[in-house]
């Protein structure tokens, strides 16, 4: 059973966010996701100040099996990116939601959170796909 | 509903998880595909191959069919035991799939073919045997498992024990029956030393658990394809297919053109495509940069457009590779289009690692 820590957000394309209270949020794939595709090998990350739509592919994250596009999760500006993973991408499948974080952004608009799954949402949909 | 190979439970006990490969529900990995790579280049590791079909193909006319069927020439390994590496083609000079078949004796064969092909494989063959003296019986009741790598041969042993002392002395590329219905090959797919065995259903799981008792550890689908891309070696149906020559396909070396007097299907229209100038080669990609190589990726040539049939992060050169198909000429480098980025790759030699070493700079 994948690990769904419950004080994050999450969506549908299994990317998890974490609200950090000042306006930002951090943002990675789930457990779940990164059990799916296998040893990771190579992650391409948003360019920091870039200008992210909800629901723009925005990064892309590769195991040995398969690519998988990153989403962005909430409209607003890239202020930082996780740039310890062009070197040691296994870091995703180790620790998901610490050292194995992708993004940070700022939020346009923080109401936008609220769209986002709770764990417990975030579990029922896992459970789901997988029938 | 999927089929069962009779190492079924052996997969489940070893946390395998389960997909879909030609209708055959198979172990794709046990944890970690990149650790399994390395299992096999450092060690030892063993692959569930049951659902591959074996023929034995006997009868007094059994040499001249093959002579017919394939590519390449059984009567270059008239020592018993000895094995070819071969494709079969149609008229047109595709492959309908490519196989090893071992000489096992005056009038008998053994063949291995893909599992993926085999209802088209088998219709073929059963056509074009029909003008010969010549009897095809699929062994369905044999399983097979290949156990590679370094310490494959020595391991194997140790877990299956006076039964495969005769298989010890085998040289590269031959095979032998080993006492009580096992066949034991020195072949296999992932350019490292072991065994290819094929053992009586019955007895297939017995056999796996002592391998994995010996240290022998489970290897999935996943680590078969970055082994075998590593190893230089072809895969039916993304690398060559029906509408791809050998010639087309890195596979030259695998046709016999001599004697000239054999007349093998498809001969006259590799004849004429070399006659012509064969239009496209198969090549080995290396990425020069970051990012990973996948099968039809589009390649960009000086002598015009290509694609990649297959690509992979290699584990053993911590960099991408693939094999491309690109037009013939004279070039040294290319261009590969990832997510609508061209970066730059260089065509290299293959195998671009073979018994656990780098080939390539």
């Amino acid at each position: 059973m994948s690990n769904v820590p419950s004080e994050l957000k999450y969506t549908k394309a299994h990317e998890w966010v974490r609200d950090e209270g000042d306006g930002s949020v951090t943002v990675g794939i789930t457990d779940h996701a990164q059990e799916l595709l296998g040893d990771m090998v190579y992650v391409e990350l948003p360019e920091p100040g870039a200008a992210l739509e909800a629901g723009e592919e925005c990064a892309v994250v590769e195991s040995v099996k398969a690519a998988s596009d990153v989403y962005a999760p909430v409209t607003g500006e890239v202020i930082d990116i996780n740039g310890d993973l062009e070197e040691m991408p296994e870091v995703v499948n180790r620790d998901p939601y610490g050292d194995g974080w992708l993004f940070h952004m700022k939020l346009e608009d923080e109401a936008e959170l609220d769209g986002l799954l709770d764990a417990e949402a975030y579990i029922e949909l896992i459970a789901e796909e997988s029938h | 509903m999927p089929r069962h190979t009779p190492l079924y439970q052996q997969h489940l006990a070893a946390q395998a998880r389960m997909v879909d490969f030609a209708g055959w529900e198979m172990p794709v990995h046990y944890g970690s595909q990149l650790e399994e790579h390395q299992q096999v280049r450092r060690d030892a590791g063993m692959f569930d191959v049951s659902h591959m079909v074996v023929l034995d193909l006997s009868g007094p006319g059994v040499t001249d069919f093959l002579r017919r069927l394939l590519a390449n020439d059984v009567a270059r390994i008239q020592t018993p035991g000895k094995a070819l590496y071969s494709c079969m083609l149609n008229e047109r000079g595709g492959v309908i799939d490519d196989l090893i078949v071992y000489f096992m004796g005056e009038g008998w064969y053994r063949m291995v073919v893909n599992a993926a092909t085999r209802d088209k494989d088998l219709a073929w063959i059963a056509q074009q045997a029909a003008a010969f003296e010549v009897s095809i019986r699929e062994r369905d009741d044999l399983a097979m498992i290949a156990v590679q790598g370094p310490n494959a041969r020595d391991k194997a042993l140790q877990a299956l024990g006076e039964a495969l002392a005769p298989a010890m002395a085998l040289k590269p590329f031959f095979a032998r029956e080993c006492g009580d219905e096992l066949f034991v090959a020195r072949t296999g797919y992932t350019g490292e030393d072991g065994f290819e065995i094929m053992i009586p259903a019955a007895r297939a799981g017995d056999a796996w658990d002592a391998l994995l008792a010996a240290g022998v550890a489970p290897i999935g689908l996943g680590a078969r394809d970055t082994l075998r891309l590593e190893a230089g070696m072809n895969l039916y149906g993304q690398d060559m297919d029906e509408d791809t020559t050998p010639l087309e396909s890195g596979l030259a070396w695998t046709v016999a053109f001599e004697p000239a007097e054999r007349d093998f299907i498809g001969r006259a229209a590799l004849e004429a495509q070399r006659e012509a100038g064969v239009p496209r080669r198969l090549v080995g990609l290396l990425l020069e940069g970051r990012g990973v190589l996948r099968a039809h990726q589009k390649v960009v040539t000086p002598a015009g457009p290509g694609e990649t049939t297959s690509g992979s992060f290699s584990p053993s050169l911590g960099r991408a590779i693939a094999l491309a198909r690109v037009p013939a000429g004279d070039f040294e480098r290319c261009e590969v289009e990832i997510r609508g980025r061209r970066l730059p790759a260089r065509i290299v030699q293959y195998p671009f690692v073979r018994n656990g070493r780098p080939c390539v700079a």
